[in-house]
């Protein structure tokens, strides 16, 4: 029979949110009488069973990985494993950090169709067509994968309403025995906080991005600010500099904007690891000299323009 | 003692861009190319690792698989002290996914067989994040992606380094060598070319090599050599922002309205 394969992911213990978007994705997805399976792997694998026991999955697939962290020989091989036992058209793999480790390895090998940061996915009579971003998603992008009879895709977070229905799907244990981890992992690291604000808290921010150009430059924006009620935060380019700490940055390796309601983005483009961590804010606010900047495409105002003349002009406002 | 860094020449648009005829990119005159962001990082850490080891010569060698208009990049990376630049192309190549031009980088790594390979994590363009990883199902190596900070003495036979994960989480880890890593944002301060530099790489080769040189078939390159073929590129209908009309005057006006019914003050 044929079927879908969606690979859940966990860290420390915990599902990650994206494994049941890509549940409801291969629901959606799935013709009559296709079987969908959703592949875990792990050291304790079976921990995972009742997180992603949602409507739409036939079967759970679990896989006993060696290691309890994840190691991306031991994801290779034990979805390697799946996509022999299973034989399935679709794979679907969240992109992610760590499918960034091994999906392209698995499809290189195997000589499977591959493309990263999906966020759309048909079904056509030649094959799966799969939409992403090119040229800094200015463009969207459809691939297909002729000749291809098993294709991986991994899928971007927030592309499909996740699955919440509780279900009971048969749970099978598939024994892949020459799993072997390469790396050696040692501690997590988080960055914290460590006295500053926590941006995860804080209902209004504005934030500053590789256009403020120089260091010199965010004092006054650290004033205005101040000025406008505002917690300052940043895109990614600033944390690296160091102008601002890495407790300030939003996005996908950041922080999200999780209490925020009002954002003004100054100077940033809007690339999607940022967009990771404010696209949700009901308002967003974007200053781009570039009316093509794709900030604007989850702005709900903007204004094309320097940010220097507008934090000038708004200073004015609030004094 | 040798590291292989894989170098591409990035494509930003002009505004104001064009899809071509064919309907399956755009126009190549609208075409803003520049080293790839991520490839700064890591032609730096090969640097830094260098010139930190001064005791054990450390060879960096770069390597594009490209037209000739890529020679402006792996020109860039000679000027920042790069030893020796390699590029690969021919007409085959064309329609190249990033898993074929992948296997024309493992098979530049076959020959030069260098202790690490380095990729960036991904092209500011098109962002696979596929193509420095994918290096390492062609060689079987070991492999780590998004390494934010890395440890390593020349002939050593592990690396220690850190993997940056979401959410403000790292990881540390060990891994064996030779090992293919990419290289994340932020791992070290890229240098600039100092004018000497530049000079200096003005007269230095770049090795021109054809698929064959580096025992590549014809299948092995372009579309038949790749996993996905590009069908279509368009614009899409997307949600765009309420521009705020009028001088910047008018505009901070609208702006503070907004800000100050939306906090309240
Ligand atoms: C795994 C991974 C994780 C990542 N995590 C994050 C993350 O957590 N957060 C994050 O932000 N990024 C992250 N990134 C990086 C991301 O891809 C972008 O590189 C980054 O967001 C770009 O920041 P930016 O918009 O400030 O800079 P740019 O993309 O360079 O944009 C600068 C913008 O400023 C505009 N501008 C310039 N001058 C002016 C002016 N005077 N007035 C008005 N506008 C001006 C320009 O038009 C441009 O649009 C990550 C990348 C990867 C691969």
């Amino acid at each position: 029979m044929s079927s879908i394969l969606v690979i859940a992911e966990h860290r420390r213990g915990e599902l990650r949110p994206v494994s049941l978007e890509l549940v409801a994705a291969a629901n959606e997805l799935r013709a009559a009488g296709e079987q969908v399976v959703v592949g875990l792997i792990g050291k304790n694998a079976h921990a995972f069973v009742a997180a992603v026991s949602k409507e739409g999955v036939d079967e759970i697939a679990t896989v006993t990985a060696p290691v309890e962290d994840f190691d991306p020989d031991v994801s290779e091989e034990a979805v390697r494993a799946l996509i022999a036992q299973y034989s399935p058209s679709l794979v679907l793999i969240p992109h992610s950090v760590d499918s960034y480790g091994y999906v392209a390895v698995l499809a290189a090998k195997d000589q499977l169709g591959l493309a990263t940061d999906v966020y759309k996915i048909a079904r056509e009579e030649g094959g799966w067509v799969a939409t992403r971003g090119g040229y800094g998603q200015k463009v969207a992008v459809e691939l297909d994968f002729p000749g291809r009879s098993c294709v991986c895709l991994a899928v971007r977070s927030g592309s499909y309403k996740p699955n919440e229905a509780a279900a009971s799907p048969t749970v099978t244990a598939v024994d892949v025995p020459a799993l072997q981890a390469r790396s050696t992992p040692l501690d997590y690291i988080e960055v914290s906080a460590g006295g500053d604000v926590d941006i995860t808290t804080v209902p209004f921010i504005m934030s500053v991005g590789r256009g403020l150009g120089d260091e010199a430059n965010l004092p006054r924006f650290k004033e205005l600010a101040e000025q406008v009620g505002a917690t300052l935060c940043c895109s990614r380019p600033i944390a690296d500099s160091g102008w601002l700490p890495k407790s300030r940055q939003v996005g996908q390796s950041g922080k999200t904007a999780s209490a925020c309601k009002l954002y003004i983005a100054m100077g940033i483009s809007g690339a999607i690891q940022h967009l990771a961590g404010m696209k949700h804010v009901e308002t967003i606010i974007a200053v781009n000299t570039d009316p093509q900047a794709s900030i604007f495409n989850v702005a709900k105002y903007g204004i094309v323009g320097d940010i220097f003349e507008v934090a000038d002009a708004l200073e004015q406002e609030f004094s | 003692m040798k590291i292989l860094i894989a170098i591409k020449q990035a494509i930003a648009l002009d505004e104001d861009f064009e899809i071509r005829a064919d309907g399956r990119d755009i126009e190549e005159d609208f075409f803003l190319p520049d080293l790839n962001e991520w490839d700064e990082y890591s032609l730096e850490e090969a640097m830094l690792i260098k010139e930190r080891h001064a005791d054990t010569p450390v060879e960096v060698v770069c390597v594009t698989i490209a037209p000739d208009s890529a020679d402006e990049a792996l020109r860039k990376c000679l000027a920042k002290g790069a030893d020796r630049a390699i590029r690969v192309w021919d007409e085959s190549m064309e329609g190249s996914d990033p898993v074929a031009i992948a296997r024309a980088l493992a098979a530049v790594a076959k020959k030069e067989a260098p202790d690490l390979f380095f990729a960036g994590v991904q092209s500011s363009d098109h962002a696979h994040g596929a193509t420095g990883i994918a290096v390492a199902g062609f060689l079987g190596w070991a492999h780590s992606a998004v390494v934010a900070r890395l440890d390593y003495t020349p002939g050593a036979k592990e690396v220690a380094l850190k993997r940056e994960l979401e959410g403000g989480l790292s990881q540390e880890l060990r891994l064996p060598c030779p090992a293919v890593l990419t290289i994340q944002l932020g791992i070290n301060k890229p240098r600039y070319a100092s004018l000497r530099g530049m000079k200096l790489a003005a007269a230095k080769p770049i090795e021109t090599l054809a698929p064959g040189d580096i025992g590549l078939a014809t299948n092995d390159c372009g579309e038949s050599g790749s996993l996905a073929r590009v069908r279509r590129m368009y614009v899409p209908e997307k949600q765009r922002a309420q521009i705020l009309a009028g001088d910047v005057a008018a505009q901070a006006k609208a702006l503070a309205a907004i800000i100050r019914e939306a906090t309240g003050s």
